[in-house]
């Protein structure tokens, strides 16, 4: 019984969607998770959210693509990615001899388009939630829907209509009030939530005196964004009653506990892949051991704990 | 492998701002293969954030040590060049492709080709070349008098070697491609690059289409392992695959010369 318990500690259900810990690499920051089999095994993680998918293939951005900052770094990848068919075809067959929970994300140009991909990634039966990207900031028309409620909304039931898995759907934080958006949302029926995207930035280079990325601006993501996205965390569990999947800045173990203690759910970890390809399962192991350590039965004891009123 | 962990035996200024930094630890050469790279942690916090790429320059035949010559100038090579003796340091490693050794016709002419920093990773090439007895000429480009290292070591198993200086303080006045034309298309069978784009840019336009001949680059990287899509440049039309992007960090970051566009 004991036993039992302490393998059990770390999961988590979501939206229905039973997850054996609540941690998952971030869309963007671990392709379509070949790249990361090559260092551990993918049936660790909690879940995994894959690149940005759309209808047809994307070519992206041209490069200079990344610059770093302190404390994090700019990307202007812009949602490069085969297209649907091919995703399904090899990179999710690729994932599905791993026992772990694939989060689609999904980007499109217009409301028709982002039903249709959703319908398409949903019968195909390879994913177990949609995680709706309205919140890229390196494509023309992605912020668009992330910062107009009514658009959002509309969204929202229009997807959620289309398909028989989970939604949730992924915020920007180039926003005047994420709790609105967040409402939008769970008006137009989602079933979960996951903030926060990358925030709007910009580096000059002081030799040619123009910005360093190719396409100007570009989205700022590692430590640096911890503090905006703890804090918008905080603001959209209060009042909304949807599962969050946190993320912003985490690098360690402390980040995951200041998130889940904001009302995250769970979390996912983005950028630190790339500095650290094993933060995943290391930082996996250090909350199971965490728990087991303070006794604490179940991770869900920790969510919200930044405002909820302790019950005793 | 892919992370490893060795220690600082050396690391000291070759020329201006160029180090040479000597690892100890365990690097076969069947793995460690010239042309791959090495994606480096510089900092023990979180600036820089993001690990360099940098080159191989020498493995040892006993695969005890391992050379890296990295030019200090951002924040990332500037905390590098105050490392000490004993040090350990996190690398993945090693990562992408590598330069194509096998199938070259017994007694073949190699030229190798190198601008600045590009310089490093030719050198392990060239000696394994050599030991396979090809006939080799080493071309070395550099801003200035100042910049030039590993003269010396390229003498060691090149039949000539070419110093281009863009101010003429030592060697060709001029560019690379000065010395290549020097040396005439008719005297190699093979030729390896790597530098700058500019360089890189200017031998695609020099090299004649029949000839082989191979780049290495040098693109700004995220992950260094393919996921992040950071490093990727163009195919050039013909050289298409399934995808009409190439990651560096993956599929490169050695080419066919006309392979991708630059
Ligand atoms: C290189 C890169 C690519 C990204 N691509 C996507 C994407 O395709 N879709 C998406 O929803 N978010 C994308 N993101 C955002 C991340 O999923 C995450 O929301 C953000 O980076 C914050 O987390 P972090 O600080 O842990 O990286 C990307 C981030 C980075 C750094
Ligand atoms: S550096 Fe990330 S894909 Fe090449």
């Amino acid at each position: 019984m004991l036993k039992s318990l302490s393998v059990s500690r770390s999961e988590t259900t979501i939206a229905g969607i039973t997850m054996k810990n609540p941690i998952m690499p971030a869309s963007g920051c671990f392709g379509f998770g070949k790249e990361y089999a090559r260092f551990y095994d993918l049936s660790l993680l909690g879940g995994i959210a894959i690149k940005a998918t759309s209808l047809e293939p994307r070519e992206g951005n041209w490069t200079p693509r990344v610059a770093e900052t302190h404390a994090g770094m700019l990307n202007s990848i812009g949602l490069q990615n085969p297209g649907v068919e091919k995703v399904i075809e090899d990179e999710l067959e690729f994932l599905s001899k791993y026992d772990t929970k694939i989060f689609a994300n999904v980007a499109g140009h217009t409301l028709e388009d982002y039903v249709t991909t959703c319908k398409i990634l949903s019968e195909s039966g390879k994913v177990n939630a949609i995680e709706l990207n309205v919140s890229c900031p390196n494509v023309k028309d992605g912020i668009l829907f992330g910062s107009d409620e009514d658009s959002l909304e509309k969204l929202t039931s229009a997807v959620k209509n289309a398909i028989s898995i989970p939604l949730f759907i992924k915020l920007s934080p180039n926003v005047t009030n994420i709790v609105n958006m967040a409402k939008a949302c769970e008006r137009g029926g989602a079933d979960g939530l996951a903030l926060i995207n990358t925030l709007l930035g910009m580096r000059i280079d002081l030799k040619t005196k123009k910005p360093v990325l190719a396409r100007g601006s570009g989205g700022l993501s590692g430590p640096a964004i911890k503090p905006v996205a703890i804090r918008m965390v905080y603001e959209v569990s209060k009042v909304v009653n949807l599962p969050i999947v946190g993320m912003g800045g985490i690098q360690s173990l402390d980040d995951i506990l200041e998130f889940l203690y904001a009302g995250a759910s769970a979390v996912a970890i983005g950028t630190a892949n790339f500095v650290e390809p094993t933060v995943a399962p290391d930082l996996i192991a250090q909350l199971d051991k965490y728990l087991e350590d303070n006794n604490i039965n179940s991770v869900t004891e920790l969510v919200g704990l930044a405002w909820k009123e302790k019950v005793s | 492998m892919l992370k490893i962990h060795p220690k600082v035996k050396e690391n000291t200024e070759i020329a201006d701002a160029i180090y040479k930094l000597v690892l100890e630890g365990d690097f076969p050469q069947n793995e460690f293969k010239p042309g791959k790279f090495l994606h480096v942690k510089c900092s023990d916090g979180l600036d820089p954030l993001l690990r360099r790429p940098m080159s191989i320059c020498d493995i040892s035949d006993d695969a005890k040590s391992m050379t890296v010559l990295y030019r200090s100038e951002g924040r990332g090579t500037q905390l590098m060049s105050q490392w000490q003796a004993g040090r350990e340091v996190d690398i993945l490693a090693p990562l992408g492709n590598n330069f194509d050794l096998d199938n070259l016709e017994a007694g073949s002419k190699v030229v190798l080709v190198g601008g600045g920093i590009g310089v490093p990773p030719l050198y392990y090439l060239g000696r394994k070349l050599k030991e396979k007895g090809h006939e080799i000429v080493s071309i070395l480009g550099f801003n200035s008098s100042k910049d030039v290292f590993y003269e010396q070591e390229f003498s060691s198993f090149s039949e000539k070697v070419y110093i281009t200086t863009v101010d003429g303080t030592q060697g060709m006045k001029g560019f690379v491609t000065h010395a290549l034309a020097d040396l005439g298309e008719d005297n190699w069978d093979v030729l390896y690059s790597c530098g700058p784009t500019a360089m890189l840019k200017a031998l695609q336009g020099e090299v004649s289409a029949d000839k082989t001949a191979y780049m290495s680059l040098e693109e700004r990287m995220g992950c260094g392992v393919g996921a992040c899509l950071a490093c990727v440049c163009k195919y050039s039309e013909g050289f298409e695959r399934d995808k009409n992007y190439s990651r560096v960090c993956t599929e490169g970051p050695v080419y066919d010369i006309r392979e991708v566009q630059l």
